[in-house]
């Protein structure tokens, strides 16, 4: 099961979990994470080796995909 | 002190950072945009002190009446490049706590995106080391600190996540995430505060996050 959360103030949110086999729960998926991007929000996949990529479309082979905050120097 | 040893992980070659298109007008950060800016940092500071050691020393020559006075522009000699350090520590000071409940679910997934010996550091300090192009990362919850291979000078850099109230663990998550994503672009986007030697920020420093930027030292 993939899941797609959010960081916010509660520590993190999950909008979603999905099963590539189940359509619906990839349909919820895909919509919240539209959704989120329209607020503004960044979606990031970490990968395995400490790496992260930058996505605009949702993964759905990923296992957890992260929605972040814009960042800006202080 | 924990000892940390990072495996050599490359930076990501993904897309770049969106933020990167706030500040359009910077050039992107890399290995000679480094170096040149902390040559700038050490001339303007240098620039700073150099005059008021060659007035005292020069005053000091003219009449020995004059010390107490060359004494004064001395101190401010030794003083200025210190409060230019300080604001290099201050990319590490540490920002509100939320309630505990946020600080505990998201310390969770801080230490799910991080290695074990990293953890250890984080529970230490505060703060997470990782590992870049440009040398080793200590990434705090309103900053991070580059420390370049071979630990002689540091970089401090002043960035943030946008949005109040964040838990101290996803503000830092949002940093490592952005860091790893584009290191070059995360560079850019912040906004550097301070370059100098390792020796100058370490005096600065809390005692915690002295021991992570000794950590950091170790292994850049």
């Amino acid at each position: 099961m993939s899941q797609l959360i959010r960081m916010d103030q509660s520590g993190h949110t999950t909008l979603a979990e999905w099963s590539v086999e189940d359509q619906r729960s990839v349909d919820a998926a895909l919509a919240a994470f539209r959704a989120e991007l329209d607020r503004g929000l960044f979606a990031v996949v970490s990968r395995p080796g400490g790496e992260a990529e930058q996505v605009r479309e949702l993964p759905l082979d990923a296992p957890l995909v992260i929605l972040r905050r814009p960042i800006a120097g202080g | 002190m924990t000892d940390v040893s990072l495996p050599d992980v490359a930076s990501s070659p993904g897309t770049p950072l969106p933020e990167r298109a706030a500040v359009h007008w910077r050039r992107q950060v890399d290995e000679l945009v480094l170096v040149r800016a902390g040559r700038r940092w050490t001339a303007v500071t240098v620039g700073h002190s150099l005059p008021l050691v060659a007035v005292s020393g020069f005053l000091i020559a003219l009449n020995p009446v004059t010390i107490p006075v060359a004494l004064i522009l001395l101190a401010h000699a030794w003083v200025i490049p210190g409060l230019y350090a300080s604001r290099g520590a201050n990319v590490l000071r540490t920002a509100s706590p939320a309630n505990a409940d946020a600080e505990r679910t998201a310390l969770g997934l801080l230490g799910d995106l991080v290695g074990h010996r990293e953890r250890e550091l984080l529970a230490d300090t505060g703060l997470v080391l990782e590992r870049g192009r440009f040398g080793i990362w200590l990434v705090g919850q309103l900053g991070a600190v580059l420390v370049v291979p071979g630990g002689r000078r540091v970089y401090c850099y002043c960035v943030k996540a946008t949005g109040d109230k964040l838990p101290s663990g996803d503000r830092i998550a949002h940093l490592l995430l952005a860091l790893r994503s584009d290191e070059a672009g995360f560079a850019t986007v912040a906004n550097l505060t301070f370059s100098g030697a390792t020796w100058r920020l370490r005096r600065r420093l809390r005692g915690a996050d002295r021991d992570a930027l000794r950590a950091a030292r170790a292994v850049a």
